[in-house]
């Protein structure tokens, strides 16, 4: 380990990684086990000229990331599994007005206030169906310190890039386990920014396809006015109703993310090479798998992992392939199936799904994983 | 220090600070005893007065799965948190508790016990019960060596809020005398007191 390795919190590298990608808005309500995240936030924005806000609740805070994207500043918030659930409408709204920002789940157990502060990775699926409609999703999943700073500075150019809310999917272990880190030198980070228009204001439409299915975002108070709506719009930003223009537009949505999935798709293979029996993990729960993986390779059991950093969209030409391929498959998870559900799909009846569901607040123990392993033989 | 693997547990209820003291003991063994360690807190909704525990892992080598599975180590400054997070201790392991604050501690446990009076002791040494905290990471030292005394002495002279540095001092070196005491004598249970405080040098 270098000599200048920090201690550093998994919220406090979220904090950290959102700052250093150019984030200077943070509205947010405090929950567990994501309120460090804010606590961090509240101290640190100030000392880069940001603004830190404390809303009056989850709704309003989700709202005043969408004002600040705005008005041209990258922003950030960070919630729990009840708040991503109230965040749900406005989330819907920026994706319909195409307003980049980050939305950061430490998530819980749930449904409702479930298990405050307790380990859970419950809203793997809130995070592509939470809001109402067809919207392209793009959703991060984090597994070691090193990665939640990586990543968070992802989810933000990813959002720019595609002027979409973007969700990064914290489980409480990570969030607040703190070690020693090394971080990147700052210079070498590659931070993206919004294309800002080339027109005149005059000449400028807010949702304008002759520049690409990304439009280019003027900011406010920079002289450009336009209107911003949750309704269907045309290139003006206004309400349409027109069939035409509201199928091209929710096809060009969908298309700003499914056309680019090979940028975005995230995974790492560990010990794949001749694996028989696949595990496909993310989270802090694929720690506890790749541990289980090794334990199981010294008895000559050849199994494998496929780790997603990027949860949605999903790889699915290497997932439908391997399911093809391997004699079992096992997912383990801290829910009751969300990914588990989605590989089915995939597999198809061709090979078996062994599924691994903790939802008590306790992670998911190797032994627990290597047993599966043991019984897929 | 000297062995690969090692898994501490520090519990009590929230306030009294025990989550600054597995950050402390985290932040010490990364920072002067060259090897990896990791610290994960765990709280309750409710915040103050709730079960509250620190889980810290220390070993040679990358640490993959970030949870505890057999500690060595376990303290306790509450019944509450003891009923709770009284799991997955070895036998061999150390148990401290302060029996004041944990007054039900079953007789039969197979760890060796170590009953340190520790909020009393740092009410009437220190002036405040804040302390017993950083007292505790100065026992857990002194009884275990696997930070050194001077090691721990500057990490929680690293961690301490500016204004507070001699008098955690004072305390971490009191929790420092206390475990050495405790690790010199055989028996099972040992009892420790304000009697059994030696008073270190005051701080430069």
């Amino acid at each position: 380990m270098k000599k200048s390795a920090r201690f550093y919190s998994g919220a406090e590298l979220v904090a950290k990684a959102a700052i250093d990608a150019g984030c200077r808005f943070y509205g947010g309500y405090p929950i567990t086990p994501s309120s460090e995240i804010a606590e961090f936030m509240s101290v640190m924005l100030p000392k880069v000229g940001g603004t830190y806000v404390q809303m009056e609740d989850e709704i309003a805070a989700m709202g005043t990331i969408i004002g600040a994207s705005l008005a041209g500043v990258k922003s950030l918030t960070a919630t729990s599994g009840p708040g991503f659930s109230l965040k749900q409408e406005n989330i819907g709204y920026a994706y319909m007005a195409e307003v980049p920002c980050v939305i950061c789940n430490v998530m819980r157990g749930g449904p409702s206030t479930g298990l405050p502060t307790a380990l859970a990775q419950a809203d793997i699926m809130q995070a592509k169906w939470g809001t109402h409609g067809d919207h392209p999703v793009i959703a991060l999943t984090p597994a070691y310190l090193e990665e939640i700073y990586e990543l968070t500075i992802k989810a933000f150019n990813f959002s720019e890039i595609y002027r979409i809310p973007v969700m990064l999917m914290l489980d409480e272990v990570i969030a607040h386990l703190s070690a020693a880190i090394n971080l990147p030198e700052k210079e070498s980070l590659v931070i993206k920014d919004r294309r800002k228009p080339s027109v005149p204001p005059e000449k400028y439409f807010p949702y304008d396809t002759a520049y690409g299915d990304v439009p280019p975002m003027a900011n406010f108070f920079e002289g450009y006015r336009y209107h911003v709506t949750g309704l269907s719009h045309d290139k003006t930003g206004f309400p349409t109703t027109d069939p035409e223009l509201v199928q091209a537009d929710q096809e060009r949505h969908l298309r700003k993310v499914n056309w680019k999935k090979n940028e975005i798709v995230d995974y790492e293979y560990y010990l794949m090479k001749d694996a028989e029996i696949v595990i496909f993990a993310y989270g802090s729960t694929a720690r506890a798998a790749r541990v289980a993986v090794d334990n199981a390779r010294k008895s000559g059991i050849k199994v494998g992992m496929m780790r997603f950093r990027v949860i949605w969209p999903l790889p699915e030409a290497e997932i439908l392939k391997l399911c093809g391929r391997a004699k079992a498959i096992i997912v383990p998870e801290m829910n009751m199936g969300q990914l588990s559900d989605v590989i089915e799909r995939y597999a198809a009846d061709r090979t078996k799904i062994i599924r691994i569901n903790h939802v008590g607040g306790v992670p998911i123990h190797p032994t627990d994983i290597h047993n599966k392993i043991r019984e897929a033989l | 220090m000297k062995i690969d693997h090692y898994e501490a547990r520090f519990a009590g209820v929230g306030g009294q600070g025990v989550i600054l003291a597995g950050k402390i003991l985290a932040y010490g063994m990364v920072s002067f005893e060259d090897c990896r360690a990791i610290e994960t807190p765990t709280y309750t909704a409710q915040v103050r007065g709730g079960a509250t525990k620190v889980d810290v892992v220390i070993d040679k080598n990358h640490i993959e799965y970030p949870r505890t599975e057999y500690l060595d180590f376990f303290l306790s400054l509450h019944q509450k948190s003891f009923n709770i997070y009284f799991k997955d201790i070895k036998n061999d392991a150390i148990v401290v508790a302060d029996p004041n604050l944990t007054p039900k501690i079953p007789e039969n446990i197979p760890q060796k016990l170590i009953l340190v009076d520790l909020i009393e002791i740092a009410k009437r040494e220190m002036g405040k019960t804040l302390y017993s905290a950083v007292m505790a990471v100065g026992v857990f030292a002194g009884l275990t060596r696997i930070i050194k005394e001077s090691n721990i002495q500057k990490a929680v002279l690293d961690n301490a809020p500016k204004g507070t540095e001699l008098d955690n001092l004072k305390a971490v070196k009191i929790g420092i005398e206390l475990g050495k005491k405790a690790r010199k004598s055989k028996e099972k249970i040992i009892k420790l007191s304000i009697d059994d405080v030696s008073i270190p040098e005051s701080g430069k």
